[in-house]
């Protein structure tokens, strides 16, 4: 399993700033080994965020995100304590789940 | 006889099997547009979303760097103030591939997303907004990258 | 009689610095305030990678462990066991159990061998990227990250840690190799630049953030994390120097000459690099 996300949900008003960085290598599948074998692409496809529960987020994702990848986004009618909840799958199915509380 | 318990529980094993010799479908996730993914233009990806003819608007932005010191890791960023934009897309027009990402616009969130693409050269970036009614807007900037990012 | 060594010297010093040392013209030296990159550096900032290893080394710190079935939570730093606040920005220092001057790196495999019953020596042998390296690698961010925003201030008390400064600034001098460099020959002069890269001078403080107080850091380019024994072991590399063994006493000297330099500089580190 993948090392957990760092997510950080920052209030601003009444909407929450979520940061989130994530630990995956997304492999193009367009680079070679030092055999010249094609390095398989594996890559996150499908990103999604709750908010208390409630879907807030929905994301298709390509291998051109760049390696341990950054998302930004904001989440209307946030208050302090509310739980974001962040996950991912990839394209071999792994998945990772994260969470952080709105400050 | 073969119980359908048995089936079932053997067409488990093979998919386990398989997945354990790294023969799984390509796509694990089945909403994932792949079509929209292997487009080579944006009137392509757009088109892979249900969009028509893409149109230049200022009612779409996308933000970046002037200048990226490693095309590795760029980040950018795309937002619209269309009311009933329901996707928001980010490509790079020199990517082998050019779409990076494609994000829902619901009422939940600020239709503005920020992530870091890679880029193999220095290329004009894109944020395309597609509404509800399939009407396509986008907006581009160049990004200068001083040293190509996709590895090897 | 003329001795033709000398001249040979003169003649290597100064074809060496005509070639790889671009000191920048004074009407560059005006454009590089308004620097083209300050915005994508910025960026990178809002969200470091380093963070995901700086939580990793965090956890690996408290978690239990290796043959021992310990963790490293009394592991001394050099500021007391278990004391982790403060003790990247006074490493490297004398460790009296040691008998040695060590780096950050090879004191944390010292307490991962002694605490935890890890081999040193297998570790020592891995890439930076792999394995118990890599754990050593987290392990150093998470703790160098302990330390930011303090200031350097390396012992130079024991008799052990003048000479390591010393031997320090020697190899730092040294040249050698195919092209007879130096680490003097990027990190000797004020103001020089390999194409995008400013090179700090490193024979003394050249400022927060900047040199030894950028490391451990994330680099961009190749998506990994690079403590101090890495970013030697690539400037052995570029010197076209032979590869240095993992927390050899010249990357300690080194490490011990740069860091007794920086003293009072602000430590950034995990920084985020191209």
């Amino acid at each position: 399993m993948a090392d957990p996300m760092r997510i950080r949900a920052q209030l601003q008003g009444d909407k929450a700033t979520v940061r989130v960085l994530m630990a995956h290598e997304m492999e193009t599948g367009q680079r070679r080994d030092s055999a010249g074998k094609v390095i398989p692409a594996w890559f996150i496809q499908e990103v999604t965020a709750t908010l208390n529960g409630r879907p807030v987020l929905n994301a298709q994702w390509g291998p051109a995100v760049a390696k341990n990848p950054f998302l930004q986004f904001n989440v209307r009618g946030a208050k302090a304590g509310d739980k974001v909840v962040v996950s991912w799958k990839d394209n071999k199915g792994d998945t990772r789940t994260d969470e952080a509380t709105v400050a | 006889m073969t119980t359908r318990r048995e089936m079932l529980a053997t067409g488990s094993k093979v998919a386990a099997l398989l997945a354990a010799a790294g023969i799984v479908p390509a796509t694990a996730h089945a909403d994932w547009n792949k079509t929209a993914f292997d487009a080579k233009t944006m009137a392509e990806a757009a088109r892979a979303f249900g969009g028509a003819t893409p149109a230049e608007s200022k009612d779409v932005t996308v933000n970046g760097p002037d200048i990226a010191e490693n095309g590795a890791v760029v980040p950018i960023g795309g937002a619209t103030t269309i009311p009933n934009a329901r996707r928001l897309l980010l490509l790079v027009e020199k990517n082998p591939n050019v779409l990076a990402a494609a994000f829902d616009i619901t009422d939940a969130v600020d239709p503005s997303f920020n992530t870091r693409v890679k880029m193999g050269q220095s290329s004009d970036v894109f944020a395309v907004a597609i509404t509800a009614d399939n009407k396509v807007f986008f907006a581009k900037k160049e990004i200068k990258v001083t040293l190509g990012g996709c590895g090897g | 009689m003329s001795h033709p060594i000398p001249a040979l010297l003169l003649a290597a010093a100064l074809a060496a610095g005509s070639v790889h040392a671009q000191t920048p013209a004074p009407a560059a030296a005006g454009a590089a305030k308004t620097d083209p990159l300050a915005e994508y550096r910025r960026l990178l900032e809002e969200g470091n990678p380093a963070e995901l290893f700086e939580a990793r080394g965090e956890r690996l710190w408290t978690q239990k462990r290796g043959p021992r079935s310990a963790s490293l939570e009394r592991c001394d730093l050099g500021q007391g066991p278990g004391v982790v606040k403060g003790a990247f920005v006074t490493l490297p220092r004398w460790f009296e159990d040691a008998g040695k001057v060590m780096d950050l790196e090879a004191r944390l495999v010292w307490c991962m061998e002694k605490l935890q019953g890890f081999d040193g020596a297998e570790i020592a042998k891995q890439p930076f990227d792999r394995g118990e390296m890599a754990n050593v690698v987290a392990l150093a961010t998470w703790v160098a990250a302990m330390s930011r925003g303090m200031r350097f201030d390396l012992p130079q008390k024991h008799p052990q840690e003048k000479l390591m400064y010393e031997v320090g600034k020697r190899a730092f001098f040294f040249r050698g190799g195919t092209h007879d460099f130096s680490c003097a020959s990027c990190h000797g002069v004020a103001g020089q630049r390999i194409r995008m890269q400013d090179l700090p001078l490193l024979t003394t403080n050249p400022g927060d953030g900047v040199g030894f107080a950028a490391w451990p850091a994330y680099r961009v380019s190749a998506g990994q994390m690079w403590g101090m024994q890495w970013r030697l072991n690539d400037c052995f590399r570029q010197q076209r120097f032979p590869y240095p063994g993992f927390a050899s006493d010249v990357t300690v000297a080194l490490s011990t000459y740069m860091g007794v330099n920086a003293k009072g500089a602000m430590s950034i580190a995990p920084a985020v690099k191209r």
